[in-house]
């Protein structure tokens, strides 16, 4: 046991995190001397409840994992379905699933941007790059009809198609939000007070990066030369020309780099599918009911790459629905990025792997408080040991269940 | 005793030094937002924040010792109001003063940050004891530059007293034009003061919660933000009336309004460097402090002296 002054309880509930999740800190003054990390506050059991819904419902379930990446899980899902379908999705379904998700990148690498700025007490940057990314957002509620879950995705193509008076718009929209965003590079390297807040802090070698298993930004920003849109592209990823950012700082500072030049390649390639729009149908019908088989579907959020694995066994309803959210892969970094460091290098250390909680809140594994391993519960059981639990806290149930006559009691 | 009271209550007391301070906190938030591109709160922001305050119940956590975090916050307000006395605002001399107020008003401005300390160690919460260590840290860093911009312009004048440096430089105008190396040394350390980005480290939102003030409700918060736009008045008033000593014989009117003119002015600088920069950490902030702005202020002192020799002839 490392000695140590405070133990500082970061989370369920801190101004600097936007979701619950515990990280507590060991702290000897201001030095980080430990860190563990406690997941499971946002556990909603959408993996479960994917299989007692259609594919076409589950579709809707699984945009509501993130709500930045909401497209990015959508997608994913999709891809894996029509993969065991055996569904030729339309090509021009293909390009405007990949300028959705484009703009859905901008509009959460901005987001990121301004949540970086608020962590070190710049919230000047903050309001400027979400004032802009206001801009992004409206695009993607002309395009789909809504701002946050765009829900544009079918099992076979798409819902909406993109018209030509919209097509001007959005290049109009992608040319002011080009030149916010050199001004947003410009201040992000010029800036002194940014520049020492951001270098040198949560470093992650290129090793370390491959070890822990990092992706996306994080990674790219070790000099790991990753991405999905690339090395095994999906969608209309495989027509589009557009370099992989990667850096060399390893740092915090890096990984804003990265996701600058992020938005830049966005902009580049979203140009690049309006320009190559192809005619024809958005999508083409999908079966009601999938046939047995299983697949595995990569996608680059914008987070890093996310995962899903769908086996079907031949009903319209998944057997086994699995995801992995790129925080999940990312997470694990954090506590050797802040080893070390100084408690005001925890915000933006955490912020910098662009975590989204509830997105990783997919697998809990209960312990008892001794630290092993607990029992495999079955269903009936963690039924009882819930209303012992709420019975010991003085609450008692069984009289209002009688009165309403709750199924199963 | 009329005349005390109404000193002590309206002028420059606890109405006219809450009053600018509330004026000078809306000021500071509404510049802030428009910098930042926002719209800003209305101009009876500040006031409405505090009476929510004032009419919200006090909660004392069961761990804090209750004698020390009831009375910081008084303290701190006293402290503050008292240091407008000793400040000439707007003609050559202060209220009350008297050879070495100067060092009485550093004096009283320091005891606020005191306050902050004591306040948030005795909370007994893990932020307020962070943030109270911080700001104990910051005060060191940032009060010897502070100490060292107000003393060459003291020296050059040759008094210790705030309404004789006043009437020595109204005389002299052309002289305060050599301390601006200075004004920009206090600007900084007021920031530090003030606790206000960058140097906002002893009360960083994303880090430590409130610091000190994480376990401070109600009225003893309200007195608490009372005395910091207090302060921040009366930091600004010291400043103009160290930095910018002119129009002062232009009788109560004019001199009034250039008075709120200059106070505002500071102010305004200070939230432009809230807009324009991030938080730096603590070790960077007293890095800065002792390695490039204590240095810096030595060497005004040291061109003062020469100057002081050169007018002496």
């Amino acid at each position: 046991m490392r000695r140590y002054d405070f133990k500082v309880p970061i989370g369920p509930q801190h101004p600097a995190l936007k979701e619950p999740e515990c990280f507590s800190l060991m702290l000897n003054g201001e030095k980080i001397e430990g860190m563990s990390v406690r997941l499971g506050y946002n556990h909603r059991g959408i993996e479960k409840a994917c299989e007692a819904q259609t594919y076409i419902q589950d579709l809707y379930l699984i945009e509501r994992v993130c709500g930045i990446c909401s497209h990015s899980h959508a997608t994913c899902f999709a891809q894996a379905v029509e993969e065991i379908a055996a569904l030729e999705v339309p090509k021009r379904a293909l390009y405007i699933r990949t300028l959705v998700a484009e703009l859905e990148r901008i509009h959460s690498h901005l987001l990121w941007l301004g949540v970086a700025g608020h962590e070190i007490g710049f919230d000047t940057l903050l309001m400027y790059t979400w004032r802009d990314r206001e801009i992004v957002m409206d695009i993607l509620a002309m395009l789909t009809g809504n701002r946050v879950n765009y829900s544009v995705n079918t099992i076979g193509g798409v819902r909406r198609d993109v018209s030509a008076e919209q097509i001007p718009q959005i290049l109009k929209a992608v040319d002011s939000l080009e030149e916010r965003t050199k001004y947003y590079i410009q201040v992000a390297t010029e800036e002194t007070t940014i520049i020492k807040r951001l270098s040198g802090v949560g470093i992650v070698s290129y090793d370390d990066a491959i070890r822990l298993g990092t992706v996306g930004p994080t990674a790219r920003a070790s000099g790991v030369e990753r991405d999905i849109r690339r090395d095994d592209p999906y969608a209309a990823y495989g027509e589009l020309t557009f370099n992989v950012i990667t850096d060399k700082h390893c740092d915090v500072y890096g990984r804003t780099l990265v996701r600058v030049g992020e938005l830049m390649e966005s902009y580049k390639m979203i140009r690049q599918i309006l320009a190559n729009l192809p005619d024809g149908p958005i999508a083409v019908k999908a079966p009601r009911k999938i046939p047995a088989g299983q697949a595995l579907s990569r996608y680059e959020a914008p987070r890093g790459e996310d995962v899903h694995y769908v086996k079907a066994n031949g009903t319209d309803k998944p057997e086994r629905v699995k995801v992995r959210a790129p925080t999940l892969a990312n997470v694990q970094a954090v506590a050797h990025m802040l080893k070390d460091r100084y408690l005001a290098d925890m915000p933006i250390v955490i912020a910098a792997i662009d975590p989204c909680f509830s997105c990783t809140d997919r697998l809990t594994s209960v312990r008892t408080p001794d630290n092993k391993t607990g029992n495999i519960m079955t269903w009936p059981a963690l039924h009882s040991y819930s209303i012992d639990w709420y019975r010991r806290c003085g609450i008692d149930f069984s009289e209002l269940n009688k009165k309403f006559r709750v199924p199963g009691n | 005793m009329v005349n005390v009271l109404f000193h002590i209550l309206i002028f420059p007391g606890f109405l006219f030094a809450g009053g600018f301070g509330l004026v000078a906190e809306y000021v500071d938030r509404k510049l802030c937002a428009k910098l930042q591109n926002r719209i800003g709160p209305p101009w009876y922001q500040p006031l409405a924040d505090l009476i929510k305050l004032v009419s919200k119940q006090d909660m004392v956590p069961e761990q804090s010792d209750a004698t020390v975090f009831t009375l910081m916050p008084i303290i701190a307000f006293t402290a503050t109001l008292t240091a407008f006395f000793c400040i000439p605002l707007w003609q050559m001399r202060a209220l009350s003063s008297f050879s070495g107020d100067l060092i009485v008003v550093l004096y009283l401005l320091t005891i606020p940050t005191l306050t902050f300390f004591l306040g948030g160690w005795y909370s007994r919460s893990v932020f307020s004891m962070v943030g109270a260590a911080r700001s104990i840290i910051q005060l060191f860093a940032y009060e010897i530059p502070l100490f060292l911009s107000i003393l060459a312009p003291a020296m050059l004048a040759g008094t210790l007293s705030l309404s004789e440096m006043t009437v020595f430089y109204s005389k002299h105008p052309w002289l305060t034009m050599l301390n601006l190396i200075d004004f920009a040394i206090a600007l900084v350390a007021l920031l530090g003061k003030l606790e206000k980005t960058p140097f906002d480290i002893p009360e960083a939102e994303t880090e430590i919660v409130a610091g000190s003030f994480t376990e401070y409700s109600g009225r003893l918060l309200a007195f608490f933000r009372i005395a910091i736009d207090m302060e921040m008045v009366a930091g600004a008033s010291l400043l103009a009336a160290v930095f910018m000593p002119f129009g002062l014989s232009l009788g109560p009117v004019f001199g009034f309004i250039l008075y709120l003119v200059k106070v505002l002015f500071v102010v305004a600088l200070l939230s432009l460097a809230r807009t324009i920069f991030a938080r730096l950490r603590i070790d960077q902030m007293i890095n800065l402090c002792w390695k490039y702005i204590a240095p810096v202020a030595f060497l005004q002192l040291i061109i003062d002296l020469i100057v002081k020799g050169i007018v002496a002839q």
